[in-house]
């Protein structure tokens, strides 16, 4: 408990820093029309005549293959760029404790982010008389998917200084974490149970590490106790992977 | 107390460190100098817990800094290379976050604060962004920063790179006034600072340690050590005088031109060559216009120790 009160600070300091730029608005405000613009006109909201979000929640994983990277580029390829990270490496506190403060602030923006979609949640109800328990359980899912795609960028943001490296990799594996384990990317590599270098339950397990399935049981309503294990799991794992990362890549 | 053992660093399989031992105790400011590249912010960042050394081990006040890091870093306050600062802060939001994450908080962040606020002069500045502010002002906050929680080491990586004469001359009061009961250690590319402040300088070069002694120690190295600069009245040198000048010189001293077109009369021994130069002068029958002794020049030591074609 000694770390909480130093973990509230860099927390602080943390958004403090995002909303000292226009760009943490600009992320805001872009994030709020692809949201718009992916239900609306690509999703045809109108058209399908039905009160609920199921399409606005469709696209959360697409968006944020685009704007979690964006978020979590900067979160320590910023520090090994400004030389900050030797000041805050040096300070006698334990690195753990900055990498999850650092965490969680990003995860509060992109929740702040979230909650900014409200509009949509006001028009559905305005329209017609949604399930809203579905509603909660799917933000409740969008929320933990953040949460995991952040996790990892910032892991992946500890390996360079330089923002744009941290942007693309992160991009990169994003994008096969939320496609492993759908069939269509298995169909685009041929694959075949009997001519293919991995045999079936290898593919099914590495299947299961992908993030999609475990998002859509909540935005199908349901809160299942593996699923929020799985994010929670992700979120450690990446943290600590990060951890290690900020000890052993250092200059000499 | 300090104390390096055995240091050994290598990266990438190149040797950066080796076998570097050197302690310290309260009340010593070491000037720690060395060409670009010998190994000087490595070993500094080592010290300071940053990087891992690849063998040996540095204890301060006790503490091992690799197995016991947090409580080792508890007594030092560094200064990085280049004085690193988060640049959209304010100087005070900067160090009350410094503060708080070095568990200072309400009342005793607080006191921290407006202590190194006016020890380093930041008062009127204190509500700036840090990147508006001057590179002096700048390093002066990054030099607060290591300030904050009083430590008992300060480990400072080029503290007065880029300031100008006067801020230079601010900085080096405030170590002075600092290093009673402090261990100081200061990396510098500038010798006279060394003069002027430390008692201890270490020389090292390709990652070892060359020299380990006080200044004035430290000066008998050099080839001008008690030399005497003897201006002729009437006479201006040239090298066929020198070189017969050279013949008839006692043994202990060696002949050299200067620069002014005077006489270098150089000890061999570094002892004292007052009373041989006096007898010489004589016995030739010159007169000498001007009789000083040369202030030996540390830059001159330590291109002797370190400069290799």
């Amino acid at each position: 408990m000694q770390y909480l009160n130093p973990c509230i600070s860099i927390i602080k300091r943390e958004l403090m820093s995002y909303f000292s730029t226009t760009i943490a608005y600009l992320f805001l405000i872009i994030s709020l029309i692809l949201f718009g613009v992916l239900t609306f006109y690509i999703g045809r909201f109108y058209e399908r005549g039905q009160a609920d979000l199921e399409v606005f929640f469709f696209f959360h994983p697409w968006v944020y293959l685009i704007l979690i990277p964006a978020v979590s580029m900067r979160i320590w390829a910023e520090e090994h760029k400004h030389g900050t990270i030797e000041l805050i490496m040096t300070l006698a506190i334990p690195s753990w404790v900055f990498v999850v403060g650092k965490f969680i602030a990003s995860w509060l923006f992109v929740l702040l982010a979230l909650v900014l979609t409200f509009p949509m949640w006001i028009t559905v109800n305005y329209l017609g008389s949604p399930d809203n328990s579905v509603i909660f359980t799917s933000y409740l899912g969008s929320f933990l998917m953040s949460g995991s795609l952040l996790a990892m960028g910032s892991a992946i943001s500890a390996s360079t200084k330089n923002q744009i490296i941290a942007l693309i990799l992160a991009m990169i594996i994003s994008f096969f974490t939320i496609l492993i384990s759908t069939p269509d990317i298995w169909d685009f590599f041929s694959y075949q149970e009997d001519n293919f270098i991995l045999n079936n339950w290898m593919v099914s397990s590495i299947m299961s590490i992908g993030i999609l399935p475990h998002y859509q049981n909540f935005s199908r309503g349901l809160i299942v106790l593996n699923d929020v294990i799985y994010f929670l799991s992700f979120i450690i794992f990446s943290l600590v992977a990060n951890i290690v990362l900020l000890n052993t890549k250092k200059p000499a | 107390m300090l104390i390096v053992n055995n240091l050994h660093k290598s990266f990438k399989k190149k040797d950066i460190l080796q076998d570097i031992n050197f302690s310290l105790e309260e009340g010593e400011v070491l000037g720690f100098i060395g060409p670009n590249g010998a190994g000087k912010t490595t070993t500094m960042r080592i010290l300071t817990g940053f990087l891992n050394p690849s063998s040996g081990n540095v204890s301060i006040m006790g503490y091992d800094v690799e197995t016991q890091k947090e409580q080792a870093q508890r007594d030092i306050g560094y200064l990085p290379e280049g004085a690193p600062l988060y640049g959209e802060m304010t100087v005070k939001q900067f160090l009350l976050f410094i503060a708080n994450i070095r568990n200072l908080y309400g009342i005793d962040a607080t006191n921290a604060l407006n202590n190194v606020l006016s020890q380093f002069n930041l008062i009127e500045v204190q509500n700036q962004i840090i990147e508006t502010l001057s590179k002096g002002y700048k390093r002066r906050v990054a030099f607060a920063q290591a300030m904050l929680h009083n430590p008992k080491i300060l480990i400072l990586d080029e503290p007065t790179d880029g300031l100008d004469p006067n801020q230079k001359y601010e900085v080096h009061s405030l170590i002075k006034s600092l290093s009673k009961d402090k261990i100081i250690i200061i990396s510098t590319h500038i010798l006279e600072e060394v003069k002027s402040l430390c008692s201890r300088v270490i020389i090292i070069n390709n990652g070892t340690l060359i020299a380990d002694e006080s200044p004035s120690i430290l000066k008998k190295r050099s080839r001008y050590y008690n030399c005497l600069k003897v201006t002729l009245a009437y006479l201006s040198v040239d090298t066929q005088m020198l070189n017969q000048l050279s013949q008839n010189i006692p043994k202990n001293i060696e002949l050299e031109i200067s620069y002014d077109n005077s006489l270098l009369f150089i000890s061999k021994s570094k002892d004292s060559i007052y009373k041989d130069v006096e007898e010489f002068l004589i016995s030739k029958n010159l007169k000498a216009e001007k009789v000083t002794s040369e202030d030996v020049k540390l830059d001159e030591v330590f291109r002797q120790l370190t400069y290799s074609k």
